[in-house]
């Protein structure tokens, strides 16, 4: 098994093919998208691929150490042009390639007009713990 | 078995061990190990005097853990260096006790721990799973909160303030994982109220009480958050609200006003309404008054700016947020919320698509997203129809 890391961005990633903001969509859609995440998550718990997920706030600030005694330099909230991670979900599955299909799978989530997102999903594989056995 | 009955023993029993003169530490250990054991013997042997059982086998549990340390430091030839053990702290209540997971050397994370297990018996695992962390983590939170108040002098009581704002937080911290907290909240605050009487314990059990009571109105079947004037009103526990509300008449009856009382008073104001149409919003104003000279917090008066666009219409309310910092929490959501009732649909929807921006928790960004795609498919259909 290896475990992948499926990132969600705010902004950074490329355009989504519908790429309408999500308060501009009617409730209904809201729901149904919501509906989708929510039973893609249960369906993996059930294959046992499932890890974590989490949602994180857009506001973000970058924090740097700036020598000793002073207090830490901050820069933000980000500007337009920076890359914003909006949330994860972390799968523990058998193959790349089962990777690849889950993240599609995902960026299918209905949005506006109850049409796929087809949002670019970043997928990232985790670097995993040294074999027991190497020869 | 009945896991809240045996964890309700829980300080009677740590008390018990202390008095005998065991540490609090070793004392809270050992009682964990004998809940434990309780839970894995009882459904087959249940024992006649459960408290006694629990004090016989923590006893035992204890001896077991203060032999084996004794052992490892002689191995360790460490002895001579140990500090002689002092005099047992004075825990000799159930209240001390309170006093003493909520001290004010503690962080609010590790009060909220200590007071999960060593009041309520919590295991360390069911603590961690609730406010989801590891269990290592969550160990090393409480066994540091024990060292902290190892010394700590219990010969004077504390304040009841600093417990009561720890039990609130166990309360808001809500339900994750395999634990009630909100109810256990209760569950602790009940057991505080029969060891003081204090009108603010009354008032902050009467104010979980009634919020608690429309707990399983304020979520749709789809998980989505439902505004209170949605709130489909006979789903409401009306038990609990008739419990609460007299708990909270008790306590305003001796005249000795305090915030949790004053915040009680507003929810039972209500709950006490059969329809949101009904909601006595003026005398709600009123309560917020009280609670503005009580605590002068400006969140209490954002409550007011919503309270005042209900009582006098939603102008005046926009009038009273336009006196409030705008950097507030959830200052856009009331303002989009007083902007859409003052027939503004334009700028009520782009607040609340800048209130989702800043919510703190999914379900309320959800539902502030959901808020502004409604005013904009009304827009819409305005422009197209």
């Amino acid at each position: 098994m290896a475990k992948y890391l499926l990132l969600k961005h705010y902004r950074g990633a490329p355009a989504a093919v519908n790429d309408v903001p999500m308060e501009q969509w009617t409730p209904d859609e809201i729901s149904a998208h919501m509906q989708y995440m929510r039973d893609f998550a249960t369906r993996l718990e059930g294959t046992g691929e499932y890890v974590d997920g989490q949602a994180l706030a857009p506001g973000g600030t970058f924090v740097r150490y700036d020598g000793e005694g002073r207090p830490p330099v901050t820069d933000g909230p980000f500007a337009e042009t920076k890359d914003l991670i909006a949330g994860w979900m972390v799968i523990d599955v058998d193959s790349y390639e089962r990777a690849v299909e889950l993240a599609g799978e995902l960026s299918a989530a209905p949005g506006a007009g109850g049409k796929p997102i087809h949002e670019w999903l970043e997928l990232r594989p985790f670097l995993a713990e040294p074999p027991t056995i190497t020869e | 078995m009945d896991e809240a009955l045996l964890r309700s023993l829980t300080p009677g029993v740590l008390t018990a061990l202390v008095r005998r003169g065991a540490d609090f530490a070793a004392a809270e250990d050992a009682v964990q190990d004998a809940l434990v054991e309780a839970v894995r013997v009882w459904p087959a042997d249940p024992p006649r005097d459960a408290k006694g059982w629990l004090v016989t086998v923590a006893w035992r549990k204890f001896l077991d853990a203060a032999r084996a340390d004794t052992a490892r430091r002689r191995r360790e030839d460490l002895v001579d260096e140990e500090p002689a053990p002092g005099p047992a702290p004075a825990v000799d209540d159930t209240l001390q006790l309170y006093f003493l997971c909520a001290h004010p050397s503690l962080t609010p994370s590790s009060a909220v721990a200590l007071t999960l297990r060593a009041v309520g018996g919590l295991t360390t695992r069911q603590i961690a799973r609730a406010y989801l962390v590891p269990e290592a983590t969550m160990a090393q939170r409480i066994s540091r909160a024990k060292r902290t108040v190892s010394g700590a002098r219990l010969d004077r009581p504390g304040d009841v303030a600093t417990v009561l704002r720890v039990l609130y937080l166990v309360f808001n911290e809500g339900y994750s994982g395999d634990v009630d907290l909100a109810a256990e909240a209760i569950r602790l605050t009940r057991q505080l109220a029969t060891a003081i009487d204090h009108p603010e314990v009354a008032g902050l059990l009467a104010l979980m009480l009634l919020h608690h009571a429309r707990r399983a109105a304020r979520t749709a079947p789809d998980g989505s958050l439902v505004p209170l004037a949605e709130q489909d009103r006979r789903r409401w526990d009306t038990r609990a609200i008739a419990e609460g509300v007299a708990i909270l008449q008790a306590a305003l009856a001796r005249d000795r006003l305090g915030e949790f009382q004053a915040q009680a008073a507003v929810a039972a104001l209500h709950a006490d309404a059969p329809t949101a149409g009904e909601t006595d919003w003026v005398q709600i104003v009123e309560w917020y008054d009280e609670l503005a000279r009580l605590t002068d917090s400006p969140v209490v008066r954002l409550n007011r700016a919503v309270a005042v666009g209900e009582a006098d219409g939603a102008r005046a309310g926009l009038a009273e947020l336009a006196e409030l910092d705008s950097s507030l929490p959830r200052y856009a959501a009331v303002a989009a919320y007083l902007h859409e009732r003052a027939g503004d649909l334009i700028t009520a929807a782009r607040l609340y698509a800048e209130a989702a921006k800043k919510a703190t928790d999914l379900l309320e960004r959800d539902h502030l997203t959901r808020q502004a795609a409604r005013l904009h498919t009304l827009l819409d259909a305005h422009r197209h129809g």
